[in-house]
């Protein structure tokens, strides 16, 4: 997996080097590609989330009798009605950001979403879900090659990583996105003040404006520094933003204050990734305990979707804006012997912003072992998909983005009773 | 003796089984022939040797001690000061590079383990030194460098058997009634044979393999003497047979036999045999020292990798043999394969350190900007350990490269102003003598003319002492900072 990655980045890099625009023109493309304002914010819930404990189906009387340490009390779940299948689901406790989301209307929630013969590995789910293609995940990521596919010249911001890695689905052939992950350490250091600190400045970049073709992976590190010399002053007017709300200290709302802060301040940046991990839960999962595990990352992330949804609408910007959820596997339905679950198949999809058409999608599980109605897989153990994932990609391809899912996909996955956008 | 046109494949081998070199350690390998190094590199006896004793001792890299203790045994930090010191200063370089290299491969978190047990159990388990703990704790570093040469099978009955592994892929809670699949997975997608070459079945067959491997606490819980160890528990074990998709045994069986649970943990070393001695095996970590060792930029030679396993499985698992081959092997030795990998983190600001110097500096310093690069010691992401090549390389990341080369080189700047003097006769010898001092590549045209114009900025170069202060601490930066330098 690892050395194909590399293979691809490496076949990428003398594309990127032809197409690395001027410093000085860098503002007027991300003017240009700005024309339209609209944003994605992919929000990745690493390690695996389990769906059940999310979106919980809680008249089922299998969650119970399979879960019997992890159920989360009926009485408890906040309740958002029945999908089309008649099955009554609430949210976790811990959901109540998003819950109020769910009232506004600007919450999807997409069930049992998927792909055949799901992936049980952290690594292989992840590169699957990243590349949009379970036969070869080795290739360039979903969002690499749409964010590829815009006209020339690209501005180094027009993706924005919050992790320090850039994260495979944005890896693409020519476009070199950023990682941001502290705004306020994005600068320039040097031994020496002043006019000294100037000149060292503008010999870093002499330096690295060097990217010689015979040489690509020097030139690959070059075109990096470039790209990181040429954004310094744009990010740090980010820096400054304090929005609307308070963001809590975590790792997660920081990260969407910081693409807060770049939305308003009109950077120009059309993708950014958000990441927050912790749910690889074999083990002391805490569903339905006050300071649980697996509660407070419900916690984490509901609060601080709803800040970030709080400061967007308060200034006018959530109808440009798109938050997409998902997670590499959902979790085995019935639990382990260590009050936690092991790796599973279909998950939960969520999409929130002020172009979304809130409710249920999809239909619920039934968690019966006997499977009578097939909606699970693996000796009735995992949950079985129902919406391709790749379908939900294109939706938001083709009705946020304006880009050609069919192409960027390599297949038509559109499907159109999946109307969230 | 080593001829100076050998010199550059020195420091090519130093970088790569090592972590560079100092000007000092450059001269005493200059002494050897390659084969002399080579077998220096790879016979280390790990007993001896250590540099442990010569922490907060005056002529080496500093580190920092908080409150006035140091205490690398319980406290992360000081776990992470410890081994950046090790690797800026011991003898036995490769040591400290192997113990690196298992540390991706088995690569466990020091988070799950103090969320689990606390801070000072989580370091102690992660790096304790046994005959520094109260209780005898080994830390799972140490077991890498004590057995990081050894058999391969060896140490993965070690790693199932590591306290801090068990907390990792929570082999303390599988029990029969329902096995844990997190330690049988990895065992075998990551840890051996590698994905492709196992059934989700097995997967589950080889969780109840490992059914009982759990933790027990020794000693009186929360006194010095207390300690989380290894328990084989055979009231847990699943005793029945346990069938899986390949051979388990030399007639072909694939079925591990039901056994009474007191010998059940037969069950767990028969699977790691045969992992351990699968031909798949041996062909993974020979492409991973491929790519550890000669190249991350180019595929593995499948000769190359096919011979590697042959050792290795010739040597029953022996790794010391294999990596004497590797770094004797014409491919590691071509000098096209000079530079021709990307640094990771660690390898950048400990070579930075020895080729810059260290001085008055403490490995403290490089902490935050470790993290900032994307390699925290004792805290992969996962257990995949990092991603490696240009996965290093966001922009971020190397925006912390540089500035972690200008805070050094200010830290260094008026060693190495003193160290110049002797040719500040033009910006040209200026810019030779800071090149030189750093294991380079021939540079480009391009970046030894903008490194003139440095120089020059500002007023005519008069080879002044305020001009060799600022001057040549800027050089120092530009050129550990720059793309040239992420390459060992």
């Amino acid at each position: 997996m690892k050395v194909t990655r590399r293979q691809f980045v490496r076949g990428g890099v003398a594309a990127f080097t032809v197409s690395y625009a001027a410093p000085a023109f860098l503002a007027d493309i991300a003017r240009a590609q700005g024309a339209s304002r609209r944003n994605l914010v992919v929000l990745y819930l690493s390690g695996g989330n389990d769906a059940l404990s999310t979106l919980i189906p809680y008249t089922d009387a299998h969650y119970y009798s399979r879960r019997p340490t992890l159920a989360v009390p009926a009485s408890s779940v906040l309740q958002v009605g029945s999908d089309a299948s008649g099955k009554a689901l609430g949210l976790h406790p811990r959901l109540t950001g998003l819950r109020q989301i769910f009232d506004a209307g600007d919450l999807a929630i997409i069930q049992r979403t998927g792909y055949p013969n799901s992936s049980r590995s952290h690594f292989l789910g992840t590169d699957i879900w990243s590349t949009a293609n379970p036969a070869n995940s080795s290739g360039t990521g979903w969002l690499g090659r749409y964010l590829d596919a815009l006209p020339d010249p690209v501005d180094p911001l027009v993706g924005w990583s919050t992790v320090r890695e850039l994260p495979h689905s944005l890896e693409g052939k020519r476009v070199s996105v950023p990682a941001i992950p502290s705004v306020a350490g994005y600068a320039f250091a040097s031994p020496n003040s002043g006019a000294e600190a100037q000149y060292s400045r503008a010999t870093m970049t002499a330096i690295a404006s060097h990217v010689p073709v015979d040489r690509p992976h020097l030139a690959f590190v070059n075109g990096t520094s470039m790209a990181a010399l040429a954004t310094l002053d744009r990010v740090a007017s980010v820096a400054s933003y304090t929005g609307t709300v308070t963001y809590a200290n975590n790792g997660l709302a920081q990260a969407l204050k910081a693409v807060a802060g770049a939305i308003a301040r009109g950077i120009g940046t059309k993708v950014f990734w958000v990441q927050t991990g912790g749910f690889d839960t074999h083990a002391g999962q805490g569903t339905n305990q006050t300071n649980g595990a697996y509660a407070n990352l419900m916690g984490t992330v509901g609060d601080s979707l709803l800040a970030f949804y709080t400061d967007m609408r308060n200034q006018g910007l959530l109808q440009d804006t798109l938050v997409l959820q998902f997670s590499e596997f959902g979790r085995r339905v019935i639990e382990n012997g260590s009050q936690g679950t092991d790796h599973g198949a279909a998950g939960v999809m969520m999409a929130v912003g002020g172009g979304v058409n809130g409710g249920l999608y999809g239909t619920a599980a039934g968690l019966n072992p006997a499977n009578a109605d097939g909606t699970l897989e693996n000796n009735g153990n995992d949950v079985r998909y129902e919406t391709d994932f790749r379908s939900v990609y294109a939706r938001v391809l083709d009705q946020w983005l304006g880009a050609d899912s069919v192409s960027i996909l390599g297949g038509d996955y559109r499907k159109n009773t999946l109307t969230f956008l | 003796m080593a001829s100076a046109s050998d010199w550059p494949l020195l420091d090519h081998v130093l970088r790569r089984a090592g972590f560079g070199a100092t000007a000092v350690e450059r001269d005493y390998y200059r002494q050897m022939s390659y084969t002399e190094i080579v077998d220096e590199l790879v016979g280390f006896d790990p007993d001896t040797g250590g540099v442990d004793h010569l922490i907060q001792t005056s002529g080496y890299v500093g580190v920092t001690a908080r409150n006035g203790v140091f205490a690398p045994n319980t406290v992360i930090n000081d776990a992470r000061q410890r081994w950046l010191f090790r690797m800026v200063h011991s003898p036995a370089p490769l040591q400290e590079k192997m113990a690196m290299f298992w540390h991706h491969h088995f690569a466990t978190a020091y988070t799950k383990l103090a969320g689990t047990y606390g801070a000072t159990e989580g370091a102690r388990l992660m790096a304790a030194v046994p005959a520094q703990d109260s209780a005898g704790v080994r830390g799972q570093i140490e077991l890498f460098r004590q057995s990081g040469l050894g058999r391969f099978r060896d140490l993965l009955v070690e790693v199932a058997r590591d306290p801090a592994m068990i907390v990792w892929l929570d082999g303390r809670t599988n029990v029969k009634r329902q096995p844990q699949e997190n330690f049988g997975r990895e065992l075998m997608e990551l840890f051996t044979f590698g994905i492709g070459h196992y059934t989700e079945a097995d997967v589950y067959a080889a969780a109840r393999v490992f059914t009982g491997w759990n933790l027990t606490l020794l000693g009186t819980r929360n006194t010095p003497t207390a300690r989380y160890a290894f328990n084989y528990n055979a009231a847990q074990h699943d005793t029945d047979a346990k069938v899986f998709s390949f051979p388990i045994y030399s007639n072909g069986s694939k079925t591990i036999p039901a056994r009474a649970a007191a010998a059940g943990m037969q069950d767990g070393l028969d699977l790691i045999a045969t992992l351990a001695g699968h031909p798949e095996t041996a062909r993974r970590l020979a492409r991973r020292f491929w790519t550890w060792f000669v190249s991350d930029v180019e595929e593995p030679d499948a000769a190359w990798v096919d011979k590697l396993a042959a050792v290795y499985l010739a040597n029953d698992t022996m790794i010391r043999p294999v990596l004497r081959e590797v770094l004797l092997s014409t491919q590691f030795r071509n000098p096209s394969r000079y530079f021709a990998r990307y640094a990771w983190p660690v390898e950048f600001v400990v070579r930075a350190m020895k080729e810059v110097g260290y001085v008055g500096y403490s490995v403290n310093s490089a902490l935050t900007p470790l993290v900032n690069m994307g390699q925290q010691l004792f805290e992969p992401p996962d257990v995949n350990g990092w991603a490696l090549g240009p996965a290093w390389f966001s922009t971020g990341a190397m925006l912390a490269r540089m500035n972690y080369a200008s805070a050094l080189a200010t830290n260094q700047r008026f060693e190495l102003r003193d160290q110049s003097r002797p040719y500040k006769a033009s910006p040209q010898t200026l810019i030779d003598f800071a090149a030189s001092r750093l294991t380079l590549p021939a540079l480009p045209s391009t970046m030894t003319t903008a490194l003139q114009d440095y120089v020059r900025a500002g007023g005519t170069w008069t080879g002044s002492e305020a001009q060799l202060l600022s001057k040549t601490g800027g050089l120092f930066h530009l050129l550990v900072g720059s793309g040239e330098f992420q390459f060992v």
